[in-house]
């Protein structure tokens, strides 16, 4: 599904200093895998989940998705990618604060040209999928709860029904037991659709839930170890 | 995305964000509208102003008595009190200056005026068959002063409109009845036909009388408040004029043309004066009213500038969900362009109606020019879409993380 080769991010802040998130990361994972990212704060992970979501470029090194280097897609080609094939949960979840729930959800699905009808039913299971209550559905993202937030950005990753979803700590919000159906969501994707996952995530019983873990520190990887065989 | 999906999207923008979009238009309207307003009624002033310079005649040279002068000293006498030009002066100008078309002598004064019981203080100008062809006057009833009545004295009279719906009433057959000036019977034979406008004295407040009569029964003497000297062309004024006070200066007896008792009045000159300062009037305006167009474009401006922080993480999200370039600066051109015509609509109408209302209310006749219109909303449209499209362009071309992390 995807690979990354000799991943090198490096940030250049304002007062021209350097600073290397990525220090040359190197994986391949496979179509249908269910991958745990872990790693302590700051050693790089979101920063690789965005170029896995190709909504960043990387400063060296190459991304493939399907085989073809995303460095050689042309914007329009990237668009079509993100909208058709990955469903992105940011950390900082990115609602657009003026629109409902259920708009925010169904946003996805105006890109991808999907009938008026259709919409809002997909967004509608979709944020049934993720727990959050009906009841929660016309109203904006600054009036929801942090885990309620973090349960639409989550429905709307999911509802474009991508084949690759990009999770960065999707339950760092949750209480147990919703954290629990978000990823039991997940799971469910990931077994009966064959979908592939990736999330990141601090706490162990999390990365239970997947086959692999990756661990990163440093913005290097310095383990990949399969849960399950 | 679909036209439709657009179309929507840009009416979510536009009402998730009230405060935003009222105070664009607003600044649209205010500029636009006073933009408009301001020429209309600088225009509505020139054409005023102008039409009121032709309606006192064509290639005309006024002559008028002025203020006698000793040397070393000036004595100052209102312009109508001085007695300087007598029908005799009329008289040798009519014989002299051959390049003249026609001269018209006349002699006017204030007096109360009765008809029937009614009264009015109207200005009764003496004056001569001449008159009307050289100060742009028709005959709407009757007929004017004839050769007859000025050498005979007749006690006749030809009111203006205005003078004769004061003293008969609106509509009510005039001719042949009488008014009385000091006492003394006039028979009116004939009403002119209304002028409009204002400016130099109305000419349909007036009554004519022969200025023989003026002279012997009203005035007592021979004088005469203005000559009106017709050219014959635009091109041989300045030579009459020139004439005219050559002639004057020499019966007078004077021989330094500075201290000339009396003054020449060109039309061509008195055109130029007032169009200088109508435009002058114009240029001003159209300052303030620039001003405004610039105060409603920094609103614009500063309403586009605040928001692009966040209109700069809202385009890198839908980036993020698969939104394409041309679909974002599709959306925010929509956008841009649907502020810049409701604010331009309402302000073209807002501007339309108080140059309406002006003319309504008869302070001038106003007219509205497609090229204020056009400059107008050319600059709102131009300031709406340079500072709503083009930042949302920009943010349009970084990649999502980048617009998402703009700060
Ligand atoms: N735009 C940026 N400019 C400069 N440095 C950055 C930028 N973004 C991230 N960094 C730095 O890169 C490092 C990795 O950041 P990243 O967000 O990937 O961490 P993370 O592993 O996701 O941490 P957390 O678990 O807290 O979310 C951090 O030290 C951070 O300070
Ligand atoms: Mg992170």
């Amino acid at each position: 599904m995807l690979e990354v080769k000799n991943v090198v991010k490096t940030y250049i802040s304002g007062d021209g200093g350097q600073f290397q998130a990525l220090k040359g990361v190197s994986f391949k994972i496979e179509d249908g895998e269910f991958v745990a990212i872990m790693g302590p704060s700051g050693s790089g992970k979101s920063t690789l989940m965005h170029i896995l979501g190709a909504l960043d470029n990387p400063t060296s090194g190459a991304y493939f998705f399907n085989d073809k280097n995303v460095a050689d897609f042309s914007e329009d080609e990237l668009a079509d990618l993100r909208k058709n094939k990955i469903g992105f949960v940011f950390q900082q979840f990115n609602l657009l604060p003026r629109a409902t729930v259920i708009r925010n959800v169904m946003l996805p699905l105006v890109y991808a040209e999907v009938e008026e009808k259709e919409r809002e039913e997909r967004a509608t299971l979709a944020l049934k999928a993720a727990g959050l209550e009906e009841s929660r559905f016309e109203h904006r993202p600054n009036q929801l709860s942090g885990g309620q937030v973090q349960r639409v950005a989550i429905a709307r990753a999911l509802v474009n029904n991508p084949v690759l979803i990009l999770a960065d700590e999707p339950t760092g919000n949750l209480d147990t037991k919703t954290g629990k159906i978000v990823l039991e969501t997940f799971q469910k994707l990931n077994q009966e659709q064959g979908r592939t996952i990736v999330l990141i995530t601090h706490e162990r019983e999390v990365a239970q839930h997947a086959g692999r873990v990756i661990s990163i520190r440093d913005g290097e990887l310095v383990n990949d170890a399969k849960t399950r065989v | 995305m679909k036209t439709s999906d657009m179309m929507q999207e840009t009416y979510m923008a536009l009402s998730a964000n009230k405060a935003r979009s009222f105070l664009t238009i607003l600044g649209i309207v205010i500029g636009i509208s006073s933009v408009i307003a301001m020429i209309a009624i600088g225009e509505g002033a020139k054409g005023t102003i102008q039409n009121s310079i032709q309606s006192i005649g064509s290639n005309l040279i006024l002559v008028m008595p002025g203020a006698q002068r000793g040397p070393g000293f000036q004595v100052s006498a209102g312009r109508g009190s001085a007695r300087t030009l007598t029908q005799a002066d009329a008289d040798a100008i009519i014989k002299e200056i051959t390049l003249a078309q026609a001269v018209a002598p006349e002699i006017s004064g204030r007096y109360q005026v009765t008809a029937k019981g009614k009264n009015t203080n109207t200005s009764v100008v003496g004056t001569v068959p001449a008159y009307p062809a050289v100060r742009n006057i028709q005959i709407d009833q009757g007929d004017f002063i004839s050769e007859q009545h000025l050498r005979g004295l007749s006690k006749v009279a030809v009111l203006g409109p205005t003078a004769r719906d004061d003293l008969f009433g609106e509509g009510v057959q005039a001719v042949g009845q009488v008014i009385r000036v000091r006492g003394i019977e006039f028979k009116i034979i004939g009403i002119t036909r209304t002028k409009g406008g204002g400016g130099f004295g109305s000419q349909d407040d007036m009554i004519f009388i022969p200025i023989s009569t003026a002279q012997k029964f009203l005035a007592g003497d021979s004088y005469v408040t203005t000559i009106s000297v017709q050219a014959k062309d635009s091109q041989s004024m300045a030579e009459i004029q020139q004439e005219i006070t050559g002639l004057l200066l020499n019966r007078h007896n004077i021989s330094d043309p500075q201290l000339a008792d009396f003054n020449t009045l060109n039309q061509a000159d008195i055109v130029a004066a007032a169009s200088s300062v109508t435009q002058t009037f114009t240029i001003l305006l159209a300052a303030v009213a620039g001003i405004s167009l610039v105060v409603g474009g920094i609103g614009i401006m500063n309403m586009m500038l605040t928001t692009v922080t966040e209109r700069t993480r809202e385009i890198g999200l839908r980036k993020a969900i698969g939104a394409k370039r041309n679909e974002i600066n599709f959306q925010f051109l929509t956008e841009a362009v649907a502020l810049t015509f409701l604010g331009g609509l309402i302000g073209v109408i807002l501007g339309w109606l108080i140059s309406f209302g002006v003319t309504r209310l008869g302070i001038l006749q106003t007219k509205v020019s497609l090229f204020s219109i056009l400059l107008a909303f050319g600059v709102s449209a131009a300031i709406g879409i340079i500072f709503g499209y083009y930042p949302a362009r920009r943010a349009a071309a970084l990649n999502p993380i980048d617009a998402l992390r703009y700060e």
